[in-house]
Order: structure tokens, then sequence, then C-alpha cells
């Protein structure tokens, strides 16, 4: 089975680049240099330099003693949480970010929900010393009030987005709307391995680097490189991507996608978009999408605002249409316990998204020996508003 | 086979006027009386908009539009009936204009029989990759009688505007900036510049120009380098504002046309 990219950006029946002309040249210019830059050398040197030194990677692989009692089962965390600005965003924003400069771009936009996004990119900008704007849904602005002020703190304009439910989606239309009337100067650094191709590509290339350092970290631990589960969560899919990446052709590590449920699958108030979608194009990509039989996009709903999004990257809906990746949903209730949970038994407060993948677990039978990576994508300070509202701990 | 557009443009060769305004909107209902005024004013092809929750080439004029559209329950059955009923009544040729998703919920294939049985003239679905055009659906449109129209921007380069050139049947929408739609003012000598480099490229199709015509002047220029010009989101300013649509197209389209 091949799951990368073919050259006209799909896989399988997903992905392409579903874009008014106007933004064809921008999305071509990309298409023409990506591979050739990121491969390049001298990118490489800089991307991981800067990857080891700025970031702090490797990030650790940690054994969760007592998580792994709890399951009966031999868990890992591989800690993404401990990237510089606390979330496995900014592996995507450096790499963009150098991109971006050997293209000869001056100005940067990005679109954010939760502000993780948003963070890492007005991260690398000031690192860089580029112009950063910024697109948010009004209402996230509101939620997420601490990310807003960082991005300000850091040099970034941060633009409210006012239209549709004003969250990640219309806040991601923004931002194509303003890369539509800035084409030449502007590179566009998406959040996530969504939209047009080479997007989906080029995201989940440079996120690979988390399961680039399992293999090696678990060969250290245990002599081989191979887990038999890799969970992660997913909103676009961007930590999942990377932390299934170099596990796709070893079909027998078990990969395991987790939604965000809301309030239950069928609630109505859900993000689960492989249970609840069906193939349409949104944001320049064919893939799953929830969405009405009129074909209008359904605004989804997570109490973590980082998986809030109506669709799934094209490799996420071709992994999932194919078998390779098991994709299952946790509540918020679920996850907001098992986020209590994990501080308990680990001293780790996890970002809300990255505790539905620890919410899981207990969906699984696994045998004692079983290898688990849980790719824990972030920290939980951005969301203490949330636990301190949640309250059950 | 005799299509609205074709014949349009062989019998008329300057200024062309197209007018566009978003389906179910400002009321469900106004989608027939609009074009049936439009063309009593004069309007030489009615372009409708197919409402989608996520227009991300469109300004904020057609974005709430859109918005306000559906709201209101428009879709895309419907609009079909209404076309339907438009057809009934008018000869001017019609066209939809939408994104993808809802034209592939409804089925392409479908869609398109549906369309031309209805009395449409041409499909304008921008972000339909043109090698998707070329290898899954030309053939269909052709068969329906259907003309299709693919958008250039002042960025297409040379080689992709004689390939639009080549499967694009009726005019090619040369959109007149790098922008998303929304009522501008005067062109600047860049955009003139553009449009002069069309003129000279000696297209097999005529080109309409689109994005910022909003009055008499404008129009009149683009004119002068196209074969005629699309006028949206100054119309549906029109519409949001009007407490009488019949008497209010008619000067609205008296005053584009310079009479
Ligand atoms: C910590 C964390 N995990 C996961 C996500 C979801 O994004 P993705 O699915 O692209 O990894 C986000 C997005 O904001 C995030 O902040």
């Amino acid at each position: 089975m091949n799951y990368t990219v073919d050259a006209r950006g799909y896989y399988g029946k997903f992905g392409g680049a579903y874009i008014p002309e106007m933004l064809y040249p921008n999305v071509e210019e990309l298409r023409n240099n990506y591979l050739r830059i990121i491969q390049g050398e001298e990118f490489q040197k800089e991307f991981h330099g800067l990857l080891k030194d700025y970031v702090g990677r490797p990030t650790p692989l940690y054994y969760a003693k007592r998580l792994s009692e709890k399951y009966k089962a031999q868990i890992y965390l591989k800690r993404e949480d401990l990237c510089h600005t606390g979330a496995h965003k900014v592996n995507n924003t450096i790499g963009q970010i150098l991109l971006a400069k050997q293209l000869g771009k001056q100005k940067i936009i990005a679109e954010t929900g939760a502000g993780q996004h948003g963070v890492a990119t007005a991260t690398v900008c000031a690192l860089m010393g580029m112009e950063c704007v910024v697109y948010m849904g009004k209402v996230d602005m509101e939620r997420q009030r601490p990310n807003v002020e960082r991005m300000r703190i850091l040099g970034a304009t941060v633009v409210p987005a006012v239209s549709g439910n004003m969250t990640l989606k219309d806040a991601t239309n923004e931002a194509m709307r303003h890369w539509i009337n800035h084409p030449t100067d502007t590179h566009y650094i998406i959040g996530s391995v969504v939209g047009p191709h080479p997007y989906p590509d080029m995201v989940a290339r440079f996120q690979s680097v988390i399961s680039d350092e399992i293999k090696k970290q678990l060969t250290e631990a245990q002599g081989n490189p191979f887990p038999d589960y890799v969970f992660a969560c997913v909103g676009g899919g961007s930590n999942a991507a990377g932390a299934f990446y170099h596990f796709l052709e070893d079909e027998h590590v078990n990969l395991v996608a987790v939604e965000a449920a809301g309030k239950g699958v069928d609630s109505g108030e859900s993000a689960a978009t492989t249970a609840l979608g069906k193939p349409g194009v949104l944001h320049g990509s064919k893939t799953l999408l929830m969405q009405t039989d009129d074909g209008q996009v359904i605004e989804p709903y997570s109490i973590s605002a980082g998986l809030d999004y109506p669709g799934i990257g094209p490799i996420h809906a071709h992994l999932f249409d194919v078998g390779r990746v098991k994709f299952v949903s946790a509540t918020d209730d679920e996850a907001m316990n098992a986020g209590i949970a994990l501080s308990r038994l680990e001293g780790i407060i996890p970002a809300i998204e990255s505790a539905h993948a620890v919410a899981v677990l207990s969906q699984f039978e696994f045998d004692a020996d079983d290898v688990v990576i849980i790719n824990l994508s972030g920290r939980g300070d951005k969301d203490l508003e949330t636990y301190i509202r949640w309250g059950k701990y | 086979m005799k299509n609205r557009i074709t014949d349009l443009f062989r019998s008329k060769k300057g200024e062309v006027l197209s007018v566009f305004y978003t389906a179910g909107f400002p009321s469900l209902n106004d989608t027939v009386p609009i074009a049936l005024n439009l063309e009593k004013a004069g309007a030489d092809i009615i372009e409708i908009g197919i409402p989608f929750s996520d227009p991300v080439a469109d300004g904020p004029t057609i974005q709430q539009s859109n918005k306000t559209a559906l709201d209101n329950g428009m879709n895309l059955r419907l609009l079909i009936e209404q076309v339907k009923e438009i057809r009934k009544q008018a000869k001017v040729p019609i066209i939809l204009m939408g994104y993808l998703n809802p034209v592939m919920q409804y089925g392409v294939k479908e869609f398109v029989k549906d369309a031309a049985l209805a009395g449409v003239d041409g499909l304008i679905i921008p972000d339909m990759p043109l090698y998707e055009y070329e290898e899954q659906y030309k053939d269909l449109f052709r068969a329906a009688n259907l003309c299709n129209t693919f958008l250039i921007s002042p960025t297409t380069s040379e080689d992709r505007i004689r390939r639009i050139d080549a499967v694009s049947d009726g005019f090619i929408y040369a959109v007149s900036a790098s922008s998303t739609t929304g009522a501008k003012g005067d062109f600047t000598s860049e955009q003139v510049d553009y449009f002069r480099r069309l003129q000279g490229m000696q297209l097999n199709n005529p080109f309409l120009i689109g994005f910022g015509i909003s009055d008499r002047s404008t129009f009149s220029k683009a004119s002068t380098y196209g074969a005629g010009a699309i006028v949206g989101s100054a119309f549906i300013n029109l519409l949001k504002e009007s407490k009488d649509q019949k008497k209010d197209i008619e000067v609205f389209v008296k005053n584009l046309k310079g009479n």
C-alpha cells in the first residue's frame, strides 16, 4: 500500500488543489519549489539546528510507569508538550518560515484556533524578524485570551475573523482571502496537514520528526524501533501525521487517531469527522468533511479549540478509507477526566487536545508487553481556564 | 447545438453586461423577479450565485449575501426550480456560479443534466481544478450543451491562459486584480497593462472583466479591452438597500450602459 502523496497531490481519492485561480500562482510556486528547498542540505542543517537549539528537540520519550500500571501495557509519552511554545505546532512553523525566507517572502500570515499555531507562528516571525498577521475567530479570541496576548507580546497583529461562527474555519477563510489579496510578498503558514497540495505533504514532512525520534528512542529503550500502538489526537491531523509518518509502511504497528466527540458523536455537537463526514471540498482539498446534504459545511464543536475543525487532512481521510489507521473518538467529559488523571498519575497536565489521545486507552485491550506510544501534542497551560471551569478535580 | 451564450457573443461585439447576484437574496423568492427585471432592463447575461457556507474568494458583500441566502433556506435544488421559472419567461443567457462542494454533493453529473434541462447555459465553478474539468467533466458539459467558464487573474501565466482558452466555451472570466470580490475605485496602470496583454493574445474566446466593476466609468473602460464586464458586489449592495427592485434595477442597468 502506498501512503505518500502522488505527483498531483492526492492520497488515494483525497487531496488535490481545489483553489480559485487567484491562488493558483501562490500554490504553484510552493508546489514547484518545496521539495527542492526542504530537501536541500543547507535547509536541513538550519531546520534541524533550530529544532535542537531553539525548540529543544529531541523531545523525551518518557516511560509512564503509573499510567502503564493502570492500563496494563508499556506506555510511553512522546513529550511534544515540552517543545518551545508548548506544542508540536512549532516543528511546522520553523520549517515553513525557513521555506518562506528561501522564497523571498517578507510577510507571514496564519490562522489559529486555540492560538497554539498562532503563537508558534508569531514566535518564528519574531525569531526571523518577519511581519506577522494571525487570523483568529472572534469567539476563539475570547476563549483563548492568554494566547492572543502572547501573540501580541511577540509582535504579531491578531485580526479577529468575524464571518461565520467566528472560529477556526472562519479564521482559515480569512487567511485565504488575505493571501488572495497579497499574492506575491506573503507566505501563508497553514497550521495543520490541511489546505491545497503541497501543504498537507509539506506539513507532514516537517512534523515527521516526531516519529523519526520515536523510532530512535525506542531502539535505544527496547532494541527495536517498533511500538505496537501509536495514539494521537486529530484536529486537522498534523501531530498525528507526524507521529504516524515513519510507521505507515510498518503494517504491524497499530495506528490510532482520536477525534473529538464533543458532547457525543450523535449529539449534534461534535467534531468527529470520520464518523460524521462525507467526501467534500474545503480550504483547497478534497477530504472528509462534516456537511449538510446540500454541501454546506457544518460548524463542529469540541471543548478543545484545537480539535474544533469540520474536516481532517486528506492524508487522514485516505488512511481512514483504506483502513490503515483506526479512528476512534473521545467526548469532552472523557478527555477532561483523562487530563486530570494524567496530571495525578504522572505529574503532567496535558493540553485538552492531547488528553483526547489518553482518554481512549480504556477502549483497548492491551497485552501486558504491548508497547504503546501516546503522542502528547501539547501542554495544558493554555487550557487552565477550561480545567478551572470544569472544576472536577 | 445552439447555446445562448455563444449566440450572444456572436451577435454582440462589445459592452456585454453580465450581472451577478446571489440566489435567495435578499429574500428566498427574489431570485426569479430579479432575473426578469435584469433582462427587461437590458442586462445581457444573468449570473446567479449558488450560496456556500465558506466563500473564500469573496469579499464581505458577497459573503454576507451568501449567509443571508442560506439563512433564508436557499439550496441548489430550489435554485434549479427557480431557473425553470425564469426560463419560462426569459431568453437571456443564464449562468450559475458557485463553489464546488455544493455541486459535488448534488453530483456533478446530475447537476449538469438538471441545470441544462432547467435552461441554464453555462457554469462557473472557480475552485474546480482545470485538470479535473479536462479529464472528468469536459465531455459531460459539451454533451449537455453547457458552457464552462474559467477565471484568470493578473498573475496567471500566458501558458496557462492558453490552456484555459483551449477548454473554455463561451467566454473567459478575467478577474481584474489579485483580490477577492468587492467594488473598488478606478483601474490602476498595472490593471490596464494586464487588460492590454490579454487583448493582444488573440484568444479564441472573448473575455469579460470582473471584480471591481461598479459604475459606468469602470464598465465602459473594461469594455474597451474586453468584450464587456461583470458586475457583482455593486449590484448586491443595491439589492440590500432597495425598496423597489424593479425600478432600482432598471436605473442601475441604464446607468451602467450609459443610457
Ligand atoms: C496541543 C495541540 N494538539 C493538537 C492540536 C490539533 O491539531 P493537529 O490535529 O493538526 O495536530 C492542536 C491545535 O491547536 C494543539 O494545540
